[in-house]
């Protein structure tokens, strides 16, 4: 069980957020630009490192909102969390 | 023995001999034909069907742990056919052919017991797609029939299927055919025949790398030195996005934990296995008497080999929701394992954009029941460098052609 520190809320116990997959992910901005290579590729592919990982989290059942979090996925350790816009942090 | 001769006796001295070991544990050489990358089952069926089909026997399984002791060891060990698309169907169904002649074909038991699988319907539109689910099935020649919530109880009478619960069962499909099997027993078998003919099984070796020259591959880097390969099949399981980017090669996969658990040892009760998506369980009863049982994985990424407890919780609520007779049986157990989920609920396997290098991946939380099929079609694909027919849908290409198999309605949950 992950304990989770939400950005407004503080420590929380994981059954209270919603997850949301990899972060910084934009839509393309030109989508009907995109070969097939690159549709797929923002359509199915993602990171799945062992090791740091920025990720989404939404605090589903508290302030509802949805933030960042770097967490580590060999030890899951979360290294820290920030809101959405901001920048990943660097994890020294 | 007499309190007088007692410091006198070796201890253990009376006790028989070490049995004979199944397979021999080797020394990596320095070169192979074929270099596998995972010790677990899907690995040691490729190997044995290299060797056994092709007559490759120059061929080495390599495992970062002990052999068969990752997923392996922790699946719920539901074998069964009855997928909705035809590509699924396709090598399920081929597999449960060999799994039924494979105790033979093995010459070791792997208390295989077909004792059929229900999944269960508890809403209109579960009972619709069941029914599709049905005809499709029988189209493809595999066995299905649609129960009746009567029906069901006859299968498996301590399913509750009165109507005045919240989930009520409307009804199931049946494959009397599916079943379970003894996983260690599975693997074993097959490390065993594989050694037999001559395949080297290489313990406790990591690969830390793949040497790739001029868009080919060449070898692996291992903890235990580097080792020459003419080809390299990934059957990695969890960590297939870890070992195939050393290659550069990127897979559409997650990493997640998958849970299951047992109970205590039980009477008899459960002479069938039981599935539902709807109430997010799947139930069968060991040869030796726990109850198994398993669930969806837990959302979040990650390579370690636990979960949180509100998942266990979740599915034993389910569990209980299905079966009230389970209400005063004890957790024996509870673990997890780390399974790779791709898009479309299918796994990947095939070839790569890296010559010579072949992947295996992508099973999710369904790949146990494969293993004898995957293992016959990947060992043609390694060998002939050409897929088999069976897993030639299964492309890493389909995720840039679109031509998905989706089998989220017969796997997302239960696999």
């Amino acid at each position: 069980m992950l304990l989770i520190p939400c950005p407004w809320c503080g420590p929380r116990d994981e059954a209270e957020f919603h997850y949301g997959g990899q972060a910084h992910v934009a839509y393309p901005e030109e989508p009907a630009a995109l070969s097939d290579e690159e549709w797929a590729r923002y359509l199915f592919f993602r990171d799945n490192p062992k090791g740091l990982f920025a990720e989404r989290w939404s605090h589903a059942a508290g302030c509802r909102r949805w933030f960042n979090a770097v967490r580590d996925t060999a030890t899951n350790e979360v290294h820290a969390v920030y809101r959405v816009g901001e920048p990943r942090p660097v994890i020294a | 023995m007499s309190p007088g001769t007692q410091g006198r006796r070796t201890p253990g001295a009376d006790l028989p001999d070490h049995p004979d070991r199944l397979w021999r544990s080797a020394e990596p050489r320095r070169a192979y034909d074929v270099v596998i990358v995972g010790g677990g089952g899907h690995g040691l069926a490729t190997a044995y069907y290299l060797a056994k089909n092709h007559g490759i026997t120059d061929v080495a399984v390599l495992e970062r742990g002990w052999l068969a002791g990752g997923n392996m060891a922790r699946n719920t060990t539901i074998i069964r056919s009855n997928y909705l698309w035809d590509e699924s169907a396709g090598i399920y169904e081929h597999a449960l052919k060999l799994w039924e002649g494979l105790e033979e074909d093995l010459g070791y038991p792997l208390l295989f017991s077909q004792r059929g699988v229900l999944n269960l319907a508890h809403s209109l539109q579960d009972v619709r797609d069941s029914v599709r689910r049905v005809n499709a099935n029988r189209l493809n020649g595999v066995d299905a029939e649609w129960l009746t919530p009567e029906q069901v109880k006859e299968v498996c009478p301590i399913v509750d299927v009165s109507p005045d619960v919240r989930y009520p069962v409307l009804g199931g499909t049946y494959q009397p055919r599916a079943g379970i099997a003894k996983h260690d027993y599975v693997a074993w078998g097959f490390a065993k025949a594989a050694a037999d003919l001559g395949v080297d099984m290489i313990e406790h070796c990591e690969v830390t790398g793949l040497d790739v020259r001029d868009g080919r591959v060449t070898g692996v880097q291992t903890t235990r030195g580097p080792i020459a390969a003419k080809r390299v099949a990934l059957a990695a399981a969890g960590h297939s996005s870890v070992v195939a980017g050393h290659a550069g090669v990127s897979l559409p996969l997650q990493s997640h934990p998958l849970q299951a658990l047992v109970s205590e040892l039980l009477e008899p009760v459960h002479p069938t296995v039981v599935m539902s998506n709807a109430v997010h369980v799947y139930v069968s009863q060991a040869h030796k008497g726990e109850l198994v049982m398993g669930a969806g994985i837990d959302a979040a990424n990650s390579y370690r080999q636990r979960g949180a407890f509100h998942i266990i919780e979740r599915q034993m609520s389910a569990a209980l929701e299905l079966f009230p007779v389970f209400a005063r049986a004890h957790v024996l157990r509870t673990w997890g394992g780390v399974v790779d989920v791709t898009p479309d609920a299918s796994p990947i396997v095939g070839l790569t954009p890296v010559e010579d290098l072949y992947v295996n991946c992508g099973w999710g939380t369904g790949g146990f029941k494969a293993t004898p099929g995957v293992g016959w079609c990947f060992a043609h694909t390694v060998a002939t460098g050409e897929p088999h027919p069976l897993n030639a849908p299964f492309s890493l290409e389909r995720f840039t052609t679109g031509k998905l198999v989706d089998e989220h309605g017969a796997a997302a949950v239960a696999h």
